[in-house]
């Protein structure tokens, strides 16, 4: 069983438990599923300064910083006590275009190439470090949502403009990935 | 089943703060003391433990995904949505209360030019980092140190957001 569990787990699995935080954050405290917003909570708990948008009672919506709490430890257990150790299998056409740009160490989650202390104070960790979680942290609170809250909660209740946003995602991702990143992998 | 009151005008205005550019809000009246929130915890702890084990954190399943060489992501976010819509469904269809009694409620969301200006931006910073705010938390949690950095810098983007809002087009 536990041989079971520590291979990686398959799509419908991972769906059908992520689809059922909706219900289950409804059914216990009526709170609608989303993560972007644990960051501007802990904007207008450490440093509010007086601006509009973060003068609020963060702590009413301390359940979200508790949720993603759960997210950090749950990912500590599961690269822990149920860690796989084989490498990430990737489809064939990624892993070459990959290796092609000097990325070959799938043997973690993510690829140490990149990824890696040693980058930190690169051009390319300043590209994949700080302009990268710039726009993520940017993006999604301006698009008011992130990838659960628009295109899961959002979409699950039916609200064309998740829809809008989630299209928008995609478009970004899909640019980035062909026509911009194929350039900034080679620096 | 419990007591509703009516929110008071200084309530009402801090909901409306919070569901400002926000998918996610306690629509819940309700106050209890904090270790009700463990609830929160426990299914956190459950997802990042999906997150990991079915490689979502991964920023190679994200470039398999925007490669449209894999069908991974889409599998998992697609069945994610199915499972919500029919729960949506079903609680909207039951009238379902929560498990204090109180009476569930979905707020819409209306349009404005961010969903689109800021989704692209996302979009582009998640081909980059392969990681979107959830992902950033599981990260870090299963020891990949430097993300650190990305999730300050991710924690930077919103406060620079917060502090320019009333400039950008919306």
């Amino acid at each position: 069983m536990l041989d079971l569990i520590k291979q990686p787990w398959p799509w419908y699995v991972a769906g059908a438990l992520i689809g059922l935080t909706v219900p289950y954050l409804l059914l216990v405290g009526n709170k609608t599923f989303g993560i972007s917003s644990s960051l501007r909570h802990l904007c207008a708990a450490c440093l509010p300064a007086n601006i509009s948008f973060f003068k609020y009672d963060w702590k009413k919506e301390a359940w979200n910083l508790f949720f993603v709490g759960g997210i950090a430890l749950g990912a500590f257990i599961g690269a822990t006590l149920l860690a796989d150790p084989n490498p990430v299998e990737l489809a064939e056409p990624t892993k070459a275009y990959l290796a092609e740009k000097g990325i070959t160490d799938n043997s973690h989650l993510m690829p140490s190439e990149i990824f890696s202390w040693s980058n930190l104070f690169s051009l390319r960790g300043l590209i994949f470090f700080v302009l990268g979680g710039f726009m993520v942290g940017f993006g999604t609170r301006y698009a008011g949502g992130c990838t659960s809250g628009h295109a899961i909660m959002g979409l699950s209740s039916l609200q064309w403009p998740s829809l809008v946003a989630t299209v928008m995602f995609m478009v970004g991702g899909i640019l980035m990935t062909w026509l911009i990143l194929p350039h900034l992998l080679t620096l | 089943m419990a007591q509703h009151n009516q929110p008071s005008p200084t309530d009402l205005k801090d909901l409306q703060t919070r569901e400002l550019d926000a998918m996610c809000v306690n629509e819940s009246t309700l106050k209890h003391p904090w270790w009700y929130n463990l609830k929160y915890s426990a299914w956190g702890l459950l997802f990042g433990i999906v997150f990991v084990k079915a490689e979502i954190i991964s920023w190679f399943r994200i470039q398999e995904m925007f490669r449209f060489e894999s069908f991974h992501m889409y599998g998992v976010i697609g069945t994610a949505v199915m499972v919500g819509m029919l729960s949506v469904l079903l609680i909207r269809r039951t009238k379902a209360r929560t498990i204090y009694g109180e009476p569930i409620h979905i707020p819409n969301k209306e349009f404005n030019k961010g969903q689109i200006y800021g989704g692209l931006l996302f979009g582009l910073g998640w081909a980059i980092t392969g990681a979107c705010p959830g992902p950033l938390f599981a990260q870090v949690g299963a020891g990949f140190g430097i993300i650190l950095i990305t999730f300050l810098s991710a924690v930077a983007g919103t406060y620079t957001y917060g502090v320019f809002r009333d400039k950008l087009p919306h």
